[in-house]
């Protein structure tokens, strides 16, 4: 059976890491390859590495970034931001990326989940949703531009339309529990893994080993995904994988 | 020198990417006279199993692919790369296959609560007498596909369990196939790589 994966996330602005990462036993902090292969050696199950600042120059220098992580570090890598055409999507594919993740540029072009899906396969095709809760509605709406606009759309009917499209996989944050350590969005992942029928990587709230534990103890979202909590070594990936083992959560 | 075929297929880089990490030698071609001359065969592969027929066919690859694999060149297919060892293949209708190995492409049964594609890292319960089933045993790899093979027991050194259960690693004699990822299979997934330079090394492939 499929293992649940544990996945760190980079934000990469002009090449380097952002952010803040405070590894211990790494020289250069902020170098994408040298954290890259620290997870690999941790046991992280694929890498998302986020172009935080997507400009025409930021790109070619991820490009750059990822053909030196593929070159070093040999597991599942998804790259996002800044990604507007199929020939972006291609050009990161080539330098080794295995998936692209689309946000905003999904919801204002949802063409571009199709060309994507079938040039590449929808396998390749990953579709981020930023998600906030509408207090009017008391539902959960999608958010883009890193937060800055709401675009009206529900996040639970946007995503089955994504997974229509050609998205192959979800990686879905919660912006009201995003950097309150206060766990994960229960029921924002109980409701869209009823609702859609491919994997679902949870972002947003991690805080503790039991977050995790809880979350796949209680819904069935396929990875989570942290990113300031692995990055501080507050968590380490390999006791977070002992915790899941003992509560009786497959993983590798 | 091992040579990686490269017929405009996604993420052959990938696979020399890992060579070129493990200093294996290697080359990426679709040179007929360069596949003949090299020591060992990769068949990477990503996609459709009948568009990838077709690239092939352009490059005039096929009938050179079965000559080299019944000459005794040792050959090892990556995910589709492995299906496409196969006589054939139910991706879109019937579509014909190398015929370098006994059996047929098949679609991995949708069930509930099992998604398809089989998409991420699976445990593989491995024969302890091959080396390549030794290697793998036990360990889990980086799998994504929709499609898996059926062919006779006596070929298949590895499997994992997904519903039904799909062969992970085949072989017979010089002929290997890989449905998972061993270049995206973190240290393990190196060791495959390298057991298969090692398995080249033995065979000692005679070019004539």
């Amino acid at each position: 059976m499929i293992t649940k994966r544990i996945i760190p996330c980079l934000d990469v602005d002009d090449g380097r890491v952002k952010k803040g990462v405070n590894f211990v036993n790494l020289t250069d902090v902020g170098d994408p390859t040298a954290i890259a292969a620290a997870y690999e050696q941790q046991g992280a199950d694929e890498l998302v590495l986020l172009d935080i600042t997507a400009t025409v120059n930021h790109r070619h220098a991820m490009v750059s970034t990822i053909e030196s992580v593929a070159s070093q570090v040999f597991m599942p890598l998804t790259v996002g931001g800044g990604i507007h055409t199929v020939a972006d999507m291609q050009e990161l594919l080539k330098a080794g990326a295995d998936k692209v993740s689309l946000n905003s540029a999904a919801v204002r072009q949802p063409e571009l989940i199709t060309a994507g899906a079938e040039k590449f396969g929808r396998q390749c095709m990953v579709v981020a949703i930023d998600v906030r809760m509408n207090p009017a509605t008391q539902r959960p709406e999608v958010v883009i531009d890193g937060g800055r606009t709401a675009v009206g759309l529900d996040a639970v009917e946007w995503a089955q339309q994504a997974v229509a499209l050609g998205a192959g996989e979800l990686l879905v944050t919660s912006m009201d529990k995003d950097g309150t350590k206060s766990g994960f969005d229960l029921a924002l992942y109980q409701e869209l893994t009823a609702a859609v029928n491919v994997p679902i990587i949870a972002s947003g709230g991690a805080g503790s080993i039991e977050d995790f534990t809880t979350l796949f103890t209680q819904t069935t979202v396929d990875a989570g995904l942290a990113a300031s909590v692995f990055h501080f070594g507050e968590l380490t990936i390999p006791e977070v994988k002992a915790q899941l083992k003992e509560s009786g959560v497959l993983v590798r | 020198m091992l040579a990686i075929i490269d017929y405009d297929t996604g993420n052959v880089r990938n696979v020399q990417k890992a060579l070129n990490y493990l200093d294996i030698e290697n080359c990426l071609t679709a040179d007929p006279a360069v596949i003949a001359r090299a020591d060992g065969l990769i068949l990477p592969g990503v996609g459709a199993f009948t568009k990838a027929m077709q690239a092939l066919a352009e490059r005039n690859l096929v009938q050179v692919l079965q000559k080299q694999a019944q000459i005794g060149q040792p050959m090892l297919g990556i995910c589709l790369g492995m299906q496409l060892l196969f006589d054939r293949s139910q991706e879109f209708g019937d579509s014909k296959g190398l015929g370098l190995l006994p059996g047929a492409v098949v679609a991995i049964p949708a069930k509930p609560g099992l998604k398809v594609p089989h998409m991420g890292w699976d445990q593989n319960c491995g024969r302890p007498s091959n080396r390549f089933g030794r290697v793998f045993d036990g360990e889990a790899t980086y799998f994504v596909h929709s499609y898996y093979v059926q062919t006779a027991a006596k070929n298949i050194v590895a499997t994992c369990d997904y519903g039904v259960s799909i062969p992970s690693i085949v072989q017979q004699s010089n002929v290997v196939g890989m449905q998972f990822h061993p270049e995206k299979s973190g240290a393990v997934g190196l060791a495959g790589l390298t057991a298969f330079k090692e398995m080249v090394n033995d065979v000692a492939f005679s070019r004539n």
